[in-house]
C-alpha cells in the first residue's frame, strides 16, 4: 500500500461489481442513508444523471453537490465539481463510476485522479467500479468476453482502498432487469444481450469479481496481522500463509521490449507478485551505446511500457548490454530476483534459425533462476 | 473462462439446449441469499426481492420468517401474504402441507438453517424446502455462513459462536441461484446492535469478520463456477480459459520436484486455485529413479494435488493434451542444465513445450 499520512488522508471505499446494473450505486446510496442516520456529514459528489429510476429514488434525501457543466464540441457534459466538493468539505463524499474518463477541458483526465484530490484533502470517498476496469485484469477480460475495455483504473488505486465491498446479483436477475429495460435504454437491450451480457460472460465475470473481492479482503488481513503484531484467532486453513512467508519473498523481474505483448507481461507480473505478496521490477536492455540511439519508434514504445509499469508501481531500470539475455540474468542475480518474466518466443522458424531465440538463451543461462514464459493473453486463442 | 460458441448443427446438442432452457423455465427454483454474519442484511435483500416479484405479478407467500425483525423488514413483510407456521412447543415449523395446498409460485422460507422439533414432518427445514421444490414451488431463503456444516468448526474457532443447526454445503452447490450479501463489517455490527469500542469497531472484531467475508465470497465463487460449467456443458460450449489459476507441475525423476510441488502448492493456496501433478511414465527406470518418482507423487498427494500418471511416447504432446483438457493456466517444468545427445538431435523438450503451450504460462525450474 502506498505511503500516506494516516492521520490526514481520507480513506477510500469501493463497491465492486461485475456489470452495469448489478446495483453498485444503489447499495452505495443505501449505505449512505444509513451513515447519515448515524450522524455522518455525507454528500453525493457525483451521481450519474442517466441513472435507473430505482437508483434516482434511492438518492432522494441525500445532499448533492451540483455537477460542473462543460461544453465540448457543441454538447454539454456533466462532470464532478471537485473544487465545489472541496469547498463543501464533508466527512464523506460519494463518487459514482471511478473508471470514468473526464471530457476534454476538465482539470484532470480521469475521475480516479479527482478522487485522489479529495482523499488528499482528507475526505473519505466511497465509489463504484466494475471488475473489468481493473488494469491488471484487462487481458483476462478480453480472453473471456472478447471485449477490450478501454477505461481502466490502475491497480494501486484499488489497492489503496480501505474497504472493498462485492455487490452481487445473479446473472438471471441481471438479465431480467435488462430485458425489462431497467438498466439500459430498451433499444440497446438486444445489442447488449448479444454481446457483453451473454449469460456465460456474466457468470465468468461474476466469479472473477467474487475471487477478486475475496483476495482484496485477504490482503487487508495480512496488512492487519503485520502491523498489529497481534495474533487474532485464525482459521486453521490459513496455515499455508505462514509456511509461504518462511519460503522468502518472491521477486519478479519483467523483461521489457518494444513488442506490444510487453503490456500484458507487465499486467501479469504485477498480478502474480501481488498474489504472492512479492515484489516486481521491470528492465529494458538496449544494445545500442545510448538509449537515445534507438530508432524513434522503438524508443517510444519502450518508454510507453516503462511508464505503464511505473503507473502500476513497478520499479523500472534501463541498462546497456551487448548480450541481452546475459545482461538480464546478471541484473536478476544482483537483485535477488527469483523469477524472470519473458514473452513467448516468435513462432517463426527463420528467426529460430538465425539464432535469435532469446527464450532459449535465457533458459540456458539462468541456471539458478526460474524463467516464466508468459502466455500471450493479449491475443485471443483460436478454438 | 473464455467460451467459444460452437455453431455446430448437431441435433443432439440443439435438443439438449432446448431442454435445458425449458426445464429452467418450468422447474421450481431455489434461490439462496448468503451472508457472512448476522446483520449483513440477507433477510432484507431476500424480502425486497419477494416484494418486487409480488409487484410484478408473481404469486408470492411467506412460509416462515425470523422472529426478531428490523422496522425496515417489517415494512416489507406487511405487503405480503403469510401462510402461518404451525405453532409447536419447540418453535415454529413451516406448514408444508398448507403451502402445497395454497400452490403459490414462490414461497419465502427464512432462515434455511433450522431444526424442526421432534415429531415434525421433517427433521430439518431444508428438507421442508426440498419438499416444496418437488411440489413445484420456488423458494427464496437465506443462510448465515455459520450454519454451513463444512465451515462450522472453523467459524466457531474464530467467533466463539456455536450452532447445531447446519446445512450440508452440497445443498448450496445444488441451488439454482446463490447471492452473497456483502456489507462493510462496521455496518453489520451496527445493525446487530453489538457494542462498539469508543473508537468504533475494534480491530479484532474487524479481523474476525474479514475472515468470514473471505470465506463467504470464495464459497459463492465456487458455486458460481460450478453453475457456469454446467451451463456451458448444457449448451455444448467448450470452455477454454480458466477464471482462476490451475497449476500443472510436470515431474521427472531428476527434476527438482519437491521445490516445484512446494511452489505449486503455494500458488494454489494464494490464488485459491487448483493443483495438478503429472508424471509421464519413462521406460527402464532405475530402482533409484523409481523410488524418487514415488516419493514425489506421495508429496504431491499430500499437497492436495490431483495426481495423474500418463503413458505416452511423446511426453510433450501428452502434457499439452492434459493441460488443455484441464484448462491449465500455468505449467511448471524442470529443465536439466546438461543437454544430452537426444536433446541435441530432437530438440530440447522444454523448448518444444514452450512453443506448444499456447495460452498458458510456462515456468521453468532449472536442475
Amino acid at each position: 500500500m502506498p505511503e500516506r499520512d494516516a492521520t490526514r488522508r481520507g480513506s477510500l471505499k469501493i463497491y465492486l461489481g461485475y456489470a452495469a446494473g448489478v446495483g453498485k450505486t444503489f447499495q452505495m446510496l443505501a449505505d449512505g442513508h444509513a451513515a447519515v442516520q448515524r450522524g455522518t456529514d455525507l454528500v453525493v459528489a457525483y451521481f450519474e444523471p442517466h441513472a435507473r429510476p430505482d437508483t434516482i429514488a434511492r438518492a432522494q434525501g441525500l445532499e448533492m453537490v451540483p455537477h460542473r457543466k462543460i461544453e465540448y464540441r457543441g454538447s454539454v457534459f456533466e462532470e464532478m465539481d471537485t473544487e465545489a466538493v472541496l469547498l463543501r468539505k464533508p466527512q464523506v463524499a460519494l463518487v459514482d463510476e471511478l473508471a470514468h474518463t473526464n471530457v476534454p477541458g476538465s482539470e484532470r483526465g480521469k475521475r480516479w485522479e479527482d478522487v485522489q484530490v479529495l482523499l488528499d484533502a482528507g475526505l473519505e470517498v466511497w465509489t463504484t467500479v466494475n471488475v473489468q476496469h481493473i488494469e491488471s485484469l484487462n487481458d483476462q477480460i478480453w480472453q473471456i468476453t472478447g471485449i477490450r475495455v478501454r477505461e481502466t483504473v490502475p491497480d494501486w488505486v484499488v489497492k489503496q482502498a480501505a474497504e472493498i465491498i462485492a455487490v452481487d446479483l445473479t446473472p438471471e436477475a441481471l438479465l431480467n432487469r435488462l430485458k425489462r429495460g431497467a438498466v439500459y435504454d430498451r433499444q440497446l437491450v438486444q445489442k447488449a444481450l448479444d454481446g457483453f451480457f451473454k449469460e456465460s460472460n456474466l457468470g465468468a465475470l461474476r466469479e472473477l469479481t467474487l475471487r477478486e473481492a475475496a483476495h482484496e479482503v485477504e490482503v487487508r488481513q495480512s496488512v492487519y496481522d503485520e502491523t498489529s503484531g497481534l495474533q487474532a484467532s485464525r482459521i486453521p486453513e490459513s496455515r499455508p500463509r505462514e509456511a509461504a512467508r518462511e519460503q522468502g519473498r518472491e521477486r519478479i523481474l519483467i523483461h521489457v521490449t518494444a513488442d506490444p505483448s510487453t503490456a500484458m507481461l507487465i499486467r501479469r507480473g504485477r498480478r502474480i507478485a501481488d498474489y504472492l505478496h512479492g515484489d516486481c521490477l521491470a528492465l529494458f536492455v538496449h544494445q545500442t551505446p545510448q538509449f537515445s540511439d534507438l530508432p524513434p519508434e522503438e524508443r517510444e514504445a519502450v518508454e510507453k511500457h516503462l511508464h505503464f509499469a511505473r503507473n502500476l508501481q513497478i520499479e523500472t531500470r534501463i541498462l546497456q548490454g551487448h548480450d541481452i539475455a546475459e545482461t538480464v540474468v546478471e541484473f536478476a542475480r544482483r537483485n535477488q530476483v527469483t523469477q524472470i518474466y519473458v514473452a513467448r518466443p516468435q513462432a517463426r522458424f527463420w528467426q529460430r534459425l538465425l539464432g535469435g531465440n532469446f527464450v532459449e538463451d535465457i533458459v540456458r543461462m539462468a541456471q539458478d533462476l526460474q524463467i516464466t514464459v508468459v502466455a500471450d493473453r493479449s491475443r485471443r486463442q483460436a478454438s | 473462462m473464455r467460451v467459444s460458441e460452437v455453431s455446430r448443427s448437431d441435433p443432439e446438442q440443439l435438443l439438449r439446449q432446448v431442454q435445458a432452457e425449458e426445464s429452467k423455465q418450468k422447474r421450481a427454483r431455489l434461490k439462496i441469499f448468503l451472508g457472512y454474519a448476522s446483520g449483513v442484511g440477507k433477510s432484507y435483500r431476500m424480502l425486497d426481492e419477494a416484494r418486487r416479484r409480488h409487484e410484478r405479478g408473481e404469486d408470492v407467500v411467506i412460509g416462515a420468517v425470523q422472529d426478531r425483525q428490523s422496522e425496515e423488514v417489517q415494512a416489507l413483510l406487511g405487503k405480503l401474504e403469510v401462510v402461518p407456521p404451525l405453532p409447536t412447543s419447540g418453535g415454529q415449523v413451516v406448514d408444508v402441507e398448507a403451502i402445497l395446498r395454497r400452490r403459490p409460485q414462490v414461497s419465502v422460507i427464512d432462515p434455511l438453517a433450522c431444526d424442526n422439533p421432534p415429531g415434525s414432518r421433517n427433521r430439518h427445514r431444508w428438507q421442508d424446502v426440498e419438499e416444496l421444490l418437488r411440489g413445484g414451488i420456488s423458494v427464496l431463503t437465506s443462510i448465515n455462513l455459520l450454519h454451513i456444516e463444512e465451515f462450522r468448526e472453523r467459524i466457531e474457532e474464530v467467533t466463539g459462536k456455536h450452532t447445531t443447526e447446519t446445512i450440508p454445503k452440497a445443498f448450496l452447490l445444488a441451488a439454482d441461484e446463490i447471492v452473497v450479501v456483502d456489507v462493510p463489517p462496521d455496518l453489520a455490527l451496527a445493525r446487530t446492535g453489538e457494542k462498539f469500542t469508543p473508537t468504533g469497531i475494534s480491530t479484532d472484531q474487524e479481523r474476525q469478520l474479514s475472515e468470514l467475508r473471505e470465506l463467504a465470497l470464495l464459497l459463492t465463487a465456487e458455486v458460481v463456477e460450478a453453475q457456469l460449467e454446467s451451463y456451458l456443458r448444457a449448451h455444448g460450449i467448450e470452455p477454454l480459459f480458466g477464471t482462476h489459476e490451475r497449476i500443472l507441475v510436470c515431474i521427472t525423476p531428476r527434476s527438482d520436484a519437491m521445490a516445484m510441488i512446494a511452489s505449486g502448492e503455494r500458488n494454489k493456496e494464494r490464488f485459491h486455485g487448483e493443483l495438478f501433478v503429472v508424471y509421464v511414465r519413462q521406460p527402464n527406470l532405475s530402482a533409484e529413479d523409481q523410488a524418487a518418482v514415488d516419493r514425489y507423487l506421495t508429496a504431491a498427494r499430500e499437497a492436495g494435488a490431483s495426481v495423474e500418471i500418463l503413458g505416452s511416447s511423446d511426453p510433450t504432446a501428452a502434457i499439452i493434451e492434459f493441460a488443455r483438457r484441464n484448462r491449465i493456466t500455468q505449467i511448471f517444468i524442470g529443465h536439466s542444465l546438461r543437454r544430452n545427445w537426444r536433446d541435441r538431435l530432437l530438440g530440447d523438450p522444454v523448448q518444444q513445450l514452450i512453443r506448444s503451450a499456447d495460452g498458458m504460462d510456462v515456468r521453468v525450474f532449472p536442475h
